[in-house]
């Protein structure tokens, strides 16, 4: 039991600290792959290769002044940022990094905690996440603020649905609600992207609405808003804000991995394992196996991580009714199409080719009622 | 009224349905920064890398000794007219037997100052010289000051060094364009 609790705190610390680094460093590559997309070589200053950039940036923020505007609701203003900061760390305690680490004859899980509703948890504490940016936007008693506070609530919410009924037809696939679940049903290559492909690509898309990244970066558009909802702060408050956004993003690459690549696991890993215990012996043989997954599934997040950035390096912003007519009347509509699918597929016994003949008829029933139902509707608004 | 025919016509069409999706722009959009983050980079790391800055650039001052090693310069004082911002002065001074090997003209100048706080840059005394003997370097700066101390250039920081000599590509302005013409 006190090797439980001593493994455990050292798995949650490390995970704490790493999503931490990871973080700092998205800033550092976010800089880096901006500027070599635009063809330039970016901080290369700080260290060697600018390595040290991200130290350098807290160092400024944290030296700078600490300014909360007179009208503005002080604790409220205080609270925005740290409540930001708290619920894009919470939602990294159910995330599955590998499978199990045998310490001293006990089978230990590498994730803060394996609770039979890990998904669910995620999913409550993103949408609290709103929070931070709306109160910090309330709080600053400016108008800006507020409307880009207002935008991240009414985007957040519009995006959930679309999110949560692409996540239920992978919890329909599963039937868990844990993450550690829902990867394991994924076992080697069986990954969920191969069985929906259309729900994967929702829900990248309404992971960057919830990460407020670009193309959906409506609460803090610039050349709108000023700043959106964070125009008032400056200091390390203005750096905890810009850090949550990197958490998140963080989170939201480990959840697609676990959801739709298979998380820790890759092909052939069963011979992997099976050749590192005849190796190494059944313990350390084990951990070396699991290592391996942790690696595999960090790379996976670190491939979204750049996917995200790039795709913010690409896409412009939408304009607001795009992104709002994008969620209710394409994302949803096609989320539930998908929902529909997966559960016939499953219902079918063969869900791979079932689900692909399923895409299929739906795509050709609107390829060819799509014309006719929008000339009648053209007709009809004429 | 149509003045080239370069304007490319919109296309204002309905969108198909995949255009609809986005999904062909974006992975269009795509392709093209992947593209972008794979190709060479524009940037000079100046301290480290300095861009060749053409022959007639106008930086460090330099007093041209001819091919035996001799002070071109006569102190005839057509730079310091010349110059209007008057960084320049100087003394002259009558050779004496013995010292042809230094000087090429029966004068030279003692002593020669430019100071640096003054000067501009502008190259009027380089084109003033009738000797050929001034000339603004292309490939070194007169580093920034940060005292007075020294601003003042003497002739022990200004004559070419015959170990170093200052070569150019093109030592007047009709040499450059002929220079240009040539590369075009």
């Amino acid at each position: 039991m006190e090797t439980l609790i001593i493994v455990k705190a050292c798995i949650i610390l490390t995970v704490f600290a790493v999503s931490l680094g990871i973080a700092a460093y998205e800033t550092y590559f976010e800089r880096v792959i901006a500027a070599f997309i635009q063809d330039r070589v970016g901080p290369d200053r700080a260290g060697p290769f600018g390595l040290l950039q991200p130290l350098a940036d807290a160092g400024k923020l944290f030296f700078k002044e600490d300014f909360i505007p007179t009208l503005a609701d002080k604790n409220l203003f205080v609270m925005g940022p740290a409540l930001a900061m708290l619920f894009a760390l919470m939602s990294s305690a159910v995330i599955p990094f590998g499978d199990v680490i045998s310490v001293k004859g006990q089978l230990i899980d590498v994730q803060g905690i394996d609770v039979n509703i890990g998904i669910l948890w995620i999913f409550g504490v993103v949408s609290l996440g709103v929070y931070g940016i709306l109160i910090g936007g309330w709080a600053s008693n400016n108008k800006y603020s507020l409307y880009g506070a207002i935008r991240a609530a009414s985007q957040t919410i519009s995006y959930e649905l679309a999110m949560g009924i692409t996540l239920i037809s992978v919890i329909v696939m599963s039937g868990t609600l844990s993450l550690k679940g829902i990867v394991k049903d994924q076992h080697g290559i069986d990954w969920n992207i191969f069985y929906q492909p259309i729900g994967f690509l929702l829900f990248v898309t309404c992971s960057l609405a919830e990460c407020n990244r670009t193309p959906f970066d409506l609460p803090e558009s610039e050349n709108e808003l000023v700043a959106g909802y964070h125009t008032e702060y400056g200091s390390m408050k203005l750096g905890l804000y810009l850090f949550s956004e990197y958490v998140n993003m963080f989170i939201a690459s480990c959840v697609i991995s676990c959801l739709y690549l298979g998380g820790f696991n890759y092909p052939g890993m069963d011979t992997v394992q099976a050749f590192m215990i005849g190796k190494f012996g059944p313990v350390s043989g084990l951990n070396i196996a699991t290592g391996l997954g942790i690696l595999v599934m960090l790379m996976k997040a670190f491939f979204f991580i750049f996917c995200f950035i790039w795709i913010r390096w690409t896409l412009p912003r939408f304009k607001y009714e795009h992104l709002m007519s994008l969620a209710w009347k394409w994302m949803l509509p096609i989320a539930l199409v998908n929902l529909f699918v997966v559960c016939l597929a499953e219902l079918s016994g063969k869900p791979l080719l079932t689900n692909w003949i399923g895409f299929a008829v739906v795509l050709g029933l609107y390829m060819f009622l799509g014309p006719i139902l929008s000339r009648k509707l053209n007709v009809q608004a004429k | 009224m149509q003045l080239t025919n370069r304007a490319k016509k919109t296309d204002k069409s309905d969108l198909s349905m995949l255009e609809h999706t986005y999904w062909p722009g974006v992975f269009k959009g795509m392709g093209i920064t992947l593209k972008h983050f794979f190709s060479k980079k524009a940037t000079i790391k100046y301290p480290e890398e300095k861009r060749y800055l053409g022959p007639v650039f106008r930086g460090h001052h330099i007093l041209k000794r001819d091919d035996q090693g001799r002070e071109r310069c006569t102190a005839c004082g057509l730079c310091a007219v010349a110059c209007p911002a008057e960084a320049i002065s100087m003394v002259a001074a009558e050779r004496v037997k013995g010292e042809e090997k230094f000087y090429r003209e029966e004068k030279y100048a003692a002593s020669y100052e430019v100071n640096m706080l003054r000067c501009i840059f502008c190259g009027l005394c380089e084109e003033a010289c009738p000797k050929e003997a001034i000339y603004l370097r292309h490939d070194k700066f007169v580093p920034v000051f940060t005292s007075r101390d020294g601003v003042i250039y003497g002739k022990d920081q200004l004559v070419e060094d015959m170990g170093d000599r200052y070569l150019r590509d093109a030592w007047t302005k009709e040499e450059m364009q002929e220079m240009w013409n040539k590369q075009k």
